[in-house]
């Protein structure tokens, strides 16, 4: 162990700093979210309660925070799932040299690097020449897809790099069908992976706005119905919800790691 | 049979995801390029040819000021993210030996990438406000008499709420080159008698370029098309082209929305291209 430098220290607080800056915010609308019914949207903190977590419960002014929540959990499961089976047939393809490979995997990245704004009004336009109605579930679907998929796309590439096929050869020797073989040797060795790619894709959904902005329709996902209610709401109710969805979201990453362990701790078994 | 199976296999795999971004992706971009010479009747599209809508953007005044103040946000934020990011990401792999401690300390700096852009923002409320925290500080302090009125709603907390927005892009991709630097070079010059700054300079730096590059890219691109942050953050005359997109469409002008995200588009690939000729990225992908 080489000794502890200048720059160490230096850089060491740096790093604190950093973290400071990415969660500072955060935290103080944390505890904001926890004050009395008197309540303000700065400090000082006025009182201690739960009065305003259950606000949020409580019909809000600017529609329900709960349907907008089912919505996004929808779509975000929704997500998951496509993302999933869609880049990992991707994954599957691109094991084996193919025509147009280059193609749709510069197609892929292309979508990473068209502005999201384009993504919405495209979708949006595209929509309204065709004649049909934009939906959460119809075009914000595809919107959040052109965001998660090359995500998803890009692990899988790089899981399948690092795959070991002997694992699949000795099955196809021992005279498995490539479906069988599938389901009963690649994906439980690569599941750990999937686990990550569905968290990655569901979050992403879920707290997507710029590519959802314009073609929502009628009803809003959760992160548009939060845009709509920082003009309306000036009340602490706001952070209280901003508090409930990062647990959330941090309920899910907790959930997605414990998921991670229990499925490598059998892969090693 | 079996073998014809077999080379046509790999196409029905790859067909879905071809057919995600063309209906999602491709087709709409399409349709913006055709919607971009149609008119605007007052209330509505319709379909015809015209230069106008290009006319407009590249002879108004407007446009090029909300232009160059895009470029502004771009530079900016593309500056301090790769002044946060560097750091971060090679004090990360440099400086950590124990890797779960190392692991632990990445997932802390993307932990909130998972979490929602408009929540983060709005937590600069109380921070940043006129009564925030930063202001009631300094007064307490006695080191200002009047609150700094700029710290919310101007220029300044757009660039810092897209900094903390987006830096984990650039740091993810520095952390993810540097961690493949192979350490025996840095044991090498060492041994050479090379100095710490002239490893940082000669070996570091070149090898995190790919790194780099793709999280620039990845700032141009977000920053480019932004408009929540300049929506929530920025004061009124605070403007973006995304912003402005935004606005066309709100005031139902699609033909002019569409050609404003033609030129947006072309403007952002020639910036990425730009960054793609200045460094190979091709190792990293």
């Amino acid at each position: 162990m080489k000794k502890r430098s200048l720059s160490f220290y230096l850089l060491a607080a740096f790093f604190g700093l950093f973290v400071l800056f990415l969660y500072g915010p955060m935290i103080a609308i944390f505890m904001l979210s926890l004050q009395g019914p008197d309540g303000n949207l700065t400090f000082p903190m006025r009182g201690f309660s739960v009065y305003w977590l259950g606000q949020v419960f409580q019909e809000q002014r600017v529609g329900s925070f709960t349907d907008a929540f089912q919505r996004s959990l929808v779509l975000g499961l929704a997500v998951l799932l496509l993302s999933v089976i869609v880049s990992v047939l991707a994954g599957l393809a691109f094991r084996a040299r193919f025509r147009g490979a280059t193609f749709l995997f510069y197609l892929t990245i292309s979508s990473l690097i068209v502005p999201s704004v384009l993504v919405s009004l495209g979708i949006g336009i595209a929509f309204q020449v065709l004649g049909l109605e934009t939906n959460w579930f119809s075009s914000g679907l595809g919107a959040h897809l052109t965001w998660t998929v090359p995500f998803a796309f890009l692990i899988v590439l790089g899981v399948f790099n690092r795959f070991n096929p002997s694992y699949e050869e000795a099955a196809r020797d021992l005279g498995a069908t490539d479906t069988r073989t599938f389901w009963e040797i690649v994906l439980p060795l690569i599941a750990p992976s999937l686990v990550g790619i569905g968290l990655l894709a569901f979050t992403l959904s879920y707290d997507e706005f710029t590519r959802t902005s314009l073609i929502s329709g009628q009803n809003n996902t959760l992160p548009l119905e939060i845009f709509g209610m920082t003009t309306n709401v000036t009340s602490p109710a706001l952070y209280a919800l901003g508090t409930l969805t990062t647990l959330f979201s941090f309920t899910l990453i907790i959930l997605a790691f414990v998921g991670f362990q229990v499925f490598s701790k059998r892969q090693q078994q | 049979m079996y073998k014809s199976w077999k080379t046509v296999q790999p196409y029905i795999l790859a067909l879905p995801q071809t057919l995600v971004f063309l209906l999602f992706l491709i087709f709409p971009i399409l349709m913006i390029l055709l919607v971009s010479f149609w008119e605007f009747n007052g209330y509505t599209m319709v379909p015809g040819f015209t230069l106008s809508n290009y006319t407009d953007i590249f002879t108004s005044d407007v446009y090029l000021r909300t232009y160059l103040n895009t470029f502004k946000y771009v530079i900016l934020v593309w500056f301090f993210c790769l002044a946060i990011a560097f750091p971060v990401a090679y004090f990360l792999a440099f400086h950590i030996q124990n890797q779960k401690l190392q692991i632990i300390l990445f997932l802390i700096c993307t932990v909130p990438f998972w979490t929602s852009n408009i929540i983060r923002m709005i937590s600069w409320i109380p921070v940043l406000g006129k009564e925030g925290l930063i202001n009631s500080t300094l007064m307490s302090l006695n080191l200002i008499q009047q609150p700094i009125e700029w710290l919310l709603y101007s220029d300044f907390a757009v660039v810092l709420g897209m900094v903390h927005l987006f830096n984990f892009f650039m740091i993810a991709p520095i952390f993810n080159s540097l961690m493949r630097i192979d350490r025996n070079l840095i044991t090498a010059a060492e041994d050479m008698g090379a100095s710490g700054w002239q490893i940082l300079r000669e070996i570091i730096l070149p090898l995190a370029a790919p790194g780099i590059a793709i999280g620039s890219i990845f700032i141009v691109t977000l920053v480019m098309g932004e408009f929540v942050t300049v929506r929530l953050m920025g004061g009124g005359q605070s403007a973006s082209v995304g912003k402005l997109i935004q606005t066309q469409i709100g005031s139902l002008q699609y033909p002019l929305a569409a050609a404003n995200a033609v030129v947006l588009l072309i403007v952002t690939l020639i910036l990425v291209s730009g960054i793609l000729r200045v460094v190979d990225i091709r190792k990293e992908l």
